[in-house]
């Protein structure tokens, strides 16, 4: 990590805006692509400002269709480019599953390294902001089961740029998840210029020897706010903000694990094959013998994302986590 | 290309028939009930947009502008047809039998707003851009093994003509000759990107040439001409000769959904001319007075009725009982799977606990 004295206060969208134009200015092989994200600077003004700066054929709007801009960008990145796409929404991704699936993730593995795939999916993800109908999505699962890609998903601005540089700059495919609802819901101080935060690396947001909470996303801020309550009730948790789903920080996971012998997991997603049953499955593997009570998941349905008039009732809230963390203590 | 696929018009700018042989057909019934439905149409959506910025409903999808597209392809179906629309095309869906509370439901995010109406083929509105096609070209597909005269109108914008099941949808209806029109409202614009950037095709009609079936553009804002071309393809749908591509070229004055701000993008002077000397409503007001249909009684009659019902609407939104978390969980199989039957129950117990 290089160390930038300046920094600025900024929100999770503008951190994303800034890790754009740092890899723009930095590197001349980045190259932005997606739907409405050059005049428009993005529906979410995640790339407002870019096109501008840097010119129509390094920001590119492109036509409405998620396989041809995936499958070029692909092709781009083949032949020597660094391209950045932009999904809308994560709800919107399926149209590329098979670009993504059958090629950028594979590319390496079936020429033996000859031929490489080094971009970047930015997605926005996520319920809780009252969006239409099907712009709520959270299947980081589809990506995190799939070889040959790494998937980011940052819960804070500092990391969100960190972050995303390090994806840019990493050999291979990287779907970098960017949850909505946290979009513009704090500031905080982020460098200027060029940093990187290590992918693969989880971080710690709060010390405690009771419990282990173990969070992403959108679900950070459920899980501290849960965890602050429990604080007060006498029970205090070690939280851990994941930063990437995959590959999962073994380490710190089960240092926390074995240390508190307790953990509750927050997910946004489906409960059934989502990340969580993998982090049960982690802990079974590196710290069975140290647990003192069984794994809890706090997770959306096995439903499809609700209607908005719904989504209180389907995304995990603090009062739920506290719930799975008393009952974890007191099993 | 343009050439070959002129805007065809029945009506001009100023309320002109300018294709005669039409003329019989224009009866003052259907002006009557075209007007009606244009009124009612941009007198709601403009209702749910001051609905939206106090907060009433969530973020919401106008359509003004398109009014004609809409009500004109809408009232040329027969009821036993499908509709296929697009989450822009509530217009469509409510002349054709979705009511305005349903409508108004559907926007405050409640499921019960994808409910067709009884005894309605109306498919809920289609949110990623595009998927309707294949499954238009499907169920219509499905009609002509049935044996019989239904036909299906599938609604999509300039924007979804770049997305894989566009063609894919054409070519399958295409192939099996279905009973399908492909209805473009070609608004010239997908969120802030022009359809000169979308395509390089001159036009969507032309499109129809790679599927060997008939391609036909016409003016958008002219109630006339979507409503007897529509009429015309739909016929032809229903006698066997399959599909066609209708590339009805028009504008959306306002903004792409309520979150959206076009001035990012546009000139909002473009739309303020276009009001001005192209609007759909205007055009049928004209051709009422130029041919003696216009009454301002009637007229001010047909406001004031369209008002209450949007009210009622409104007022029935408003009573609606509140959404019951419970409904999330009962429908997503014929019987629950355990993981939802245990999932709902151990949620709801909880609930329950929290608020007793
Ligand atoms: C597969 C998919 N990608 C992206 C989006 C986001 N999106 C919603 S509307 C829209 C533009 C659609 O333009 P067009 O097809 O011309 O229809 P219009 O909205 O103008 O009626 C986009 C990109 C989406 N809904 N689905």
């Amino acid at each position: 990590m290089t160390t930038a004295v300046n920094t600025k206060t900024l929100t999770l969208v503008q951190a994303v805006n800034d890790a754009l134009r740092t890899m723009l200015k930095e590197r001349d092989d980045v190259i932005l692509l997606g739907e409405d994200i050059g005049k428009n600077g993005g529906v979410f003004r995640a790339t407002e400002g870019l096109q501008a700066e840097f010119g129509e054929d390094r920001v590119i709007d492109t036509p409405l269709s998620e396989a041809g801009f995936t499958g070029a960008a692909i092709g781009m990145a083949l032949n020597g480019f660094r391209p950045v796409v932009e999904i809308q929404f994560l709800g919107f991704i399926y149209p590329a599953y098979e670009q993504i699936m059958t090629h950028a993730a594979r590319m390496r593995a079936r020429t033996m390294g000859h031929f490489t795939v080094p971009m970047v999916i930015r997605a926005p993800y996520g319920a809780g902001v009252r969006a239409p109908e099907i712009h709520s999505d959270s299947t980081e699962a589809l990506f995190t089961h799939m070889p040959g890609m790494k998937v980011i998903c940052p819960a804070s601005p500092y990391d969100a740029k960190g972050l995303l540089i390090a994806a840019i700059e990493d050999p291979d495919p990287v779907l970098f998840l960017e949850p909505m609802r946290s979009y513009r819901a704090f500031r905080e101080e982020v460098p200027e210029g060029k940093y990187t935060v290590e992918i693969g690396k989880a971080k710690k947001l709060r010390e405690g020897d009771d419990v282990t909470v173990i969070a992403w996303g959108a679900m950070v801020p459920v899980a501290l706010k849960a965890a602050e309550s429990a604080a007060k009730k006498g029970i205090h948790a070690d939280v851990i903000d994941l930063r990437t789903l995959y590959p999962l920080d073994k380490d710190m996971i089960a240092a926390s694990v074995q240390k508190t012998g307790r953990t509750v997991i927050v997910q946004e997603a489906h409960a059934t094959g989502g990340l969580a049953s993998d982090i049960v499955a982690l802990i079974n593997d590196t710290s069975f013998l140290y647990q003192k009570a069984p794994v809890a998941r706090v997770t959306g349905f096995d439903v499809p994302v609700p209607f908005f008039a719904y989504e209180d009732d389907y995304l995990p809230t603090p009062a739920r986590v506290l719930h799975a963390i008393e009952k974890t203590v007191n099993f | 290309m343009e050439r070959q696929f002129p805007i065809r018009q029945i009506m001009d700018e100023q309320g002109r028939i300018v294709e005669h042989e039409y003329r019989g057909q224009i009866t003052e019934e259907l002006v009557m009930a075209m007007y009606r439905h244009l009124i009612r149409t941009r007198t709601f959506d403009r209702k749910c947009v001051s609905l939206q910025r106090q907060g009433r409903i969530g973020p919401y999808v106008p359509f003004e502008g398109q009014e004609a597209c809409q009500v004109g392809s809408a009232l040329a179906l027969e009821d036993e047809d499908w509709m296929f629309p697009t989450y822009r095309d509530h217009g469509a869906m409510m002349t054709f039998g979705r009511t305005l509370t349903q409508t108004l439901l559907y926007w405050k995010g409640r499921t019960e707003g994808c409910i067709p109406p009884q005894g309605k083929k109306i498919v809920p509105p289609y949110v990623p851009i595009a998927t309707q096609l294949p499954q238009a070209a499907g169920a219509a597909y499905a009609e002509k093994r049935k044996g019989t005269k239904n036909a299906v109108i599938v609604y999509f914008g300039d924007g979804a003509t770049s997305e894989g099941d566009f063609h894919e949808g054409l070519n399958f209806a295409s192939v099996f000759n279905a009973p399908v029109v492909f209805f473009n409202q070609n608004n010239q614009y997908a969120i802030s990107v022009p359809i000169t950037r979308q395509m390089k095709s001159k036009t969507i009609a032309q499109k129809a040439l790679a599927y060997d079936i008939p391609g036909i553009r016409i003016d958008g804002n002219d109630i006339f001409a979507v409503y007897f071309h529509t009429k015309q393809a739909l016929e032809r749908a229903r006698n066997g000769e399959g599909p066609t591509l209708i590339e009805a070229v028009t504008w959306r004055y306002g903004a792409h959904t309520t979150s959206d701000d076009p001035s990012k993008y546009r000139d909002q002077e473009e739309s303020k001319r276009r009001r001005e000397t192209t609007d759909p409503i205007m055009r049928l007001e004209r051709f009422m007075q130029r041919e003696g249909f216009w009454d301002e009684n009637w007229a001010n009659d047909v406001q004031e009725r369209v008002n209450a019902e949007v009210e009622q609407a409104v007022a029935e939104m408003d009573r609606y009982p509140s959404a019951n978390p419970e409904d999330m969980f009962d429908y997503v199989f014929a019987e629950p799977t355990w993981t939802i039957a245990e999932q709902k129950q151990a949620y709801m117990e909880w609930k329950r606990g929290m608020e007793g």
